[in-house]
Formats: structure tokens, sequence, C-alpha cells
């Protein structure tokens, strides 16, 4: 598989990172990082990852399915999470969630037809004072409303 | 960033540089006294480091509060393994958002809070493990590392002391039990976050089967002041057994939600009054959590006279935990409250041992059933015996984690789930409810 020349310096990073015999460690970084680029995690991308650093793809599958930021299918090109833990619902975080489903009309972990936008209903992302959070790929949002989240996913809809 | 405007009350060591242009940066944190406390630690031998940190006083900041400088003290120091220096920097306890900002604004800190540690084991790498979430940070903490190793406060005899450290960033990919130090280390070899059998603990047997120091972001954050001002000065700003100052998140129905320094025995009550503002909308105070969703809930009479400290929160049976104060108004659900934290904790549940596994999966569906109307009053008994049953049980503490609020809601806000008996609406939602779910 070939990859941009940023990742694979930071597959160069990672694969030092760690002790020597110990590169299975850099496993679930590069599949984070990879993740991003490719979209998600491949069949192709597993077994690659798996002889870089020197395990079975089986156990790369094994290890890869406890981690729920790990995924096999493509996401929406913006993949918004909707916090509705303890502070964030206090904080009407659950209204949000379901405004989003409804206004979208989709559910958890699904995609808009055109592939722009998906959304999950996540635990805590620690920005519990500022709730009702969410994130949009890895950018925070914070003290949400309905209003600002139609706002939001307008520019969404729209952006490239 | 700032989320939140700071607090007069507020007693800043940890987050003294807030706020300063650039407080990320590897100039500002040396215009501001910044590795001098490494510098001085450096000159002193790893006993007198370690002994410092015992006078401060100072206890784990991720949620168990054990002393610091004894967890240093059971490294063997001089085993031939390599020693590793673990920064836990998982933050997922439901309302905790605390070791963010420290990351964010004062990431130096962190840098030379961990080197500190590695003169006083005689370790000479380690890690940073950030939720995957966290990707931002990561970027801002490898920038910082870079910035450090090109100033010489990284890497090879650092500052002409003689002394070598690596550091390096690790993203986790999204699990609450990776927080859990065992299976926090099982997930840096590359496995699956399943706990560990203690003993061996992981001072003996820690990160790749190696001596290791393993502490939150916040523990490691306040060892600069101690080494620079001392152990005392850091020991008096907070109560007889417990030093310093803890990051708190004031989550939920208060007017002014927001991450604040405060001394260790800060009163309760002015917390929420004078730092948080008071109950939104003019409301009264129904519940409060102290230190994240697992700590066990407390009824607003328990609140008279307390202080957040460990020893006034053990005396309510609960806990001072991660510092995430949760804080529930009149009007709130409790069986909406504690259906949420336990879909978490079923959620979360790693499935290694079967107590926790049933036991959070079945809690969670008797509490669908009780909040969407379909309860019957056995439930309410058998939800408060399933947690029981759970408690102490489990392979590791997340089992606890998931008994303690079920245990304490049931038990002190009973006369709740009874209103929501016999197909009764919620009292506190006016939406039409299904009956099973
Ligand atoms: C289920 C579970 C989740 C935990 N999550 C975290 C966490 O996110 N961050 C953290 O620092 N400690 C967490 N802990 C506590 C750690 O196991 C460990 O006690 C702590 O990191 C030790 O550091 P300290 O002594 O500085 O607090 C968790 C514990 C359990 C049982
Ligand atoms: S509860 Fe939503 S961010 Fe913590």
């Amino acid at each position: 598989m070939t990859f941009s020349p940023e990742l694979e310096a930071r597959f160069d990073k990672l694969l030092k990172s760690y002790p020597p015999g110990r590169q299975r460690s850099a496993m679930i970084p590069m599949l984070m990082y990879a993740q991003d680029e490719v979209g998600s995690v491949t069949d192709e991308l597993i077994e690659e990852v798996a002889r870089r650093v020197g395990v079975t793809p089986l156990q790369v599958n094994e290890v890869l399915s406890y981690y729920s930021m790990l995924h096999r299918k493509p996401l929406g090109k913006y993949h918004v999470q909707i916090c509705t833990n303890i502070s964030c619902q206090l904080r009407d975080g659950d209204k949000l969630w379901e405004h989003a489903c409804k206004k979208l009309g989709i559910g958890h972990k699904e995609v808009t037809g055109d592939g722009q936008i998906s959304i999950e209903e996540v635990e805590c992302m620690g920005a519990c004072s500022w709730a009702p959070a969410i994130q949009v790929n890895y950018d925070f949002h914070h003290s949400m409303t309905p209003e600002k989240l139609d706002q939001l996913l307008e520019g969404l809809r729209k952006k490239q | 960033m700032l989320y939140n405007e700071p607090s007069p009350l507020e007693t800043k060591v940890l987050t003294r540089r807030f706020g300063l242009p650039n407080s990320a940066s590897l100039e500002t944190y040396l215009a501001t006294e910044g590795y001098q406390a490494f510098l001085k630690a450096a000159k002193m031998k790893p006993e007198e480091i370690i002994e410092e940190v015992k006078i401060s006083n100072l206890r784990g900041r991720g949620g168990a509060g054990f002393p610091t400088g004894m967890k240093w003290s059971f490294v063997p120091r001089t085993s031939p393994k390599p020693k590793y220096i673990v920064v836990n920097a998982d933050e997922s306890e439901p309302g905790t958002c605390k070791d963010r900002l420290l990351m964010e604004n004062d990431p130096h800190q962190l840098i030379e809070g961990a080197l500190i540690a590695g003169l006083a084991v005689d370790s000479h790498g380690g890690y940073i493990y950030v939720r995957g979430e966290y990707r931002y940070l990561i970027e801002i903490l490898d920038k910082a590392i870079a910035e450090a190793y090109a100033g010489g406060w990284l890497g090879k005899n650092i500052q002409g002391t003689g002394f070598d450290f690596d550091l390096y960033t690790h993203t986790g990919a999204g699990a609450y039990e990776c927080g859990e130090e065992s299976a926090l280390l099982e997930s840096l070899e590359g496995k699956r976050g399943v706990p560990r059998i203690r003993p061996p603990f992981p001072a003996v047997a820690g990160a790749f089967q190696c001596p290791t120091v393993l502490n939150n972001v916040e523990t490691y954050s306040a060892v600069p002041a101690i080494i620079r001002d001392g152990g005392a000065a850091f020991a008096s700003l907070g109560v007889p057994k417990a030093g310093g100052t803890k990051l708190t998140c004031l989550t939920g129905h208060v007017n002014k939600p927001g991450v604040y320094e405060l001394r260790l025995g800060f009163p309760v009550k002015q917390m929420i009054e004078e730092v948080g503002g008071g109950i939104r909308n003019g409301k009264k105070l129904k519940a409060f959590i102290p230190g994240g969703s697992s700590c066990p809930v407390l009824t607003a009479e328990e609140l008279e006279g307390a202080t957040m400290d460990y020893d006034s929160m053990a005396q309510r049976k609960t806990m001072l935990g991660s510092g995430g104060v949760i804080i529930m108004d009149e009007d709130t659900c409790m069986v909406k409250a504690v259906l949420r934290i336990m879909r978490f904790y079923a959620h979360e549940s790693c499935g290694w041992c079967i107590p926790c596994r049933e036991g959070t999966t079945w809690i969670r569906k008797v509490l669908q059933r009780f909040h969407s109307g379909g309860g019957t009053r056995a439930d309410i008994d058998l939800l408060g015996d399933l947690g029981k049953n759970m408690l102490g049980r489990t392979f590791c503490p997340l089992g606890d984690a998931a008994a303690m609020p079920i245990i304490s809601f049931v038990q002190k806000f009973r006369n709740e789930f009874e209103a929501h008996l016999d197909g009764k609406p919620c009292p506190y939602e006016h939406a039409e409810r299904l009956v099973a779910v």
C-alpha cells in the first residue's frame, strides 16, 4: 500500500518509539493515523500494518474490534459526534442528538446519501464543563444549541 | 485556550500560566521559572526527590487518590531492567475535562513533571497515553516535545546533567477501560485493553513488564511546583492529609460551569454558590456527584458542612475522584440520570469478567424498562442487589465504578423510582413515553 509522505514519516517515528522487539505497540496508533487518510480500516490496511509491526492480520483484527474509534466502514467526510453522557444530558445533549437525527434523517453511525455527513452518539469526550459538546472529526464545538448545530450542518453540507 | 472565565476564588498553582500569551511555548515556560525544578531535582538524590513529594502530601489526581510519593518509592530503582514513566492522559470519566486544559495550556509543565519522576526512579523514557479523541492535544504535545528536544530539555545529557530521557505520545483509540492503569499498559503494548491481574503492580511489572510509574496528567503537572517551592508549601495549600489544589470541573446545572483550580478543602457550598454562580434559573440543588460519574451521589442535605477533599467525601461514603463535579437541580429525573450513567458503564465494560459484563447490561435493561414506564416494585430492589453483587467482585475496578452510582441512586432517591411505577409517566418529562424498549 502507498501512503502520503507525511504518514510514512509518522509510521517511521512510531516504529522507533518503542523498545526493540516491541513494534507491535505501534499498531493502534498506525491504524488511527492511517484510517484518517484511507477513510476506514480496510482489509488491505490491516495486512499492511500487520506486516509492518510483525504480527498476523488476524491479530490486528482481534485488537481493532475492541476500539470504538477504529471503524471498518467509511464514515461521512464530516463525522459529527454528539455527546449525550451525563454532564451533556443535563444540558440537553440528548435533545441535541435527537434533533440531529431528525434534521439529517439518519441514525447512529449512519451516513447521508451524499457521503458528506455521518453522526454518532458518543460517550463523554472531555468537554463536560462546556456542555453540550460535539466533535466534528477532531474539532470540538462547545455549548451547542439546536440552532448552532443547524448552522454548522448547513456549512458542512456545502463544504468540499 | 481557556473555555471559561477564571474565578477570583481560585488558587493558581498548576494553572498559573493559563492565559499568558503562548502559554504552551517553551519560551513562555522558560520565562516563568520553567524547568528550574528539573535543574534543582537533578542536583538532589532520588530519595530526596521522593521525600519532597511525600512531604507535599500529593495524592493521585486520576481518581483513586493514592499517595504519589509512596507510589514512586515502590519502584525498584536498582533493578537492571529499564524503567518507564507513563502519563495517563486517557481522561474519560464522565464529568472530567481538566487534563485537557493542562496539556493544551501548559504542556511543558507536564513534561517537566515526567522528567522529575524519571530522575526519582532512574527512568530514561516515558509515554503519554492520550485518548484518541484528543488528537489536537497530541499535536500540541508533539510540538512541545520537539521544542524540548531542540532546547536540550529532552534527549541525551539534558542540560549537561548527564541525565537522558526520551518522551513519546501514544494515541488511544476509544475505550474508557484503557484509563484503568493495567488495561492502559496492555493497550500500550498493542493489545486489547483488558486489565491485568495484580499483583504484580505496575511499579514492579508495568510497561513492557518493566518497573513503571503511572500517574495522571494533573499529578505529574503538580510535581514541578512541589520541587521548586518545596513540598511543605504545596502541602500547606490543602488539608492535613492531602496537599495542594485540585482542578475541579463544575458541570451540569450551575450558572458558570467551568474548570477551576481550588485548594483542597474548599467548601462545597461556596464552590457551588460563588465559583459556580449558583444553580441555574434560581432552582434548588437536588443531587451532587463529587468526582466523576462513578462516585456515589450525595443529596443536598448530605452536603451540609462538606469540603472538597478526600476525607470529607469519605465521611459521606463517596469519593473526591477525578474532580468532575456533576450538579443536578430539583427538576432532574434521577431515574433518567442514572440510566444514562449505567448505559455508559454497560457500553464500556470490557467484557472480560462476567459480573461486570452481565451486571452492567442487566442494570441498563431494567432501568430502560423503568424509565419507559414498565418498571415493577421488585425491580427497585433488583437494581440495588445487582449493584451490590458486582461491588468488589470484578476483575478490575470498572465493576465498582458501575456499582456505586446505581446503589447510591436507588438508596437515596427511591421515591423517584416509585414515582415511575405502574406505567406512570415520568414526573419530570412531559414527552410521551413508550412502554418497553
Ligand atoms: C475504569 C477506570 C477508568 C479510569 N480512567 C482513568 C483516566 O481516564 N485517567 C486517569 O488518570 N486515571 C483513570 N483511572 C485510574 C487509574 O487506574 C490509575 O489509578 C491512575 O491513573 C493513577 O494515577 P494517579 O495516582 O496519579 O491518580 C481509571 C480507573 C478505572 C478503574
Ligand atoms: S459528558 Fe459530554 S463531554 Fe463529558
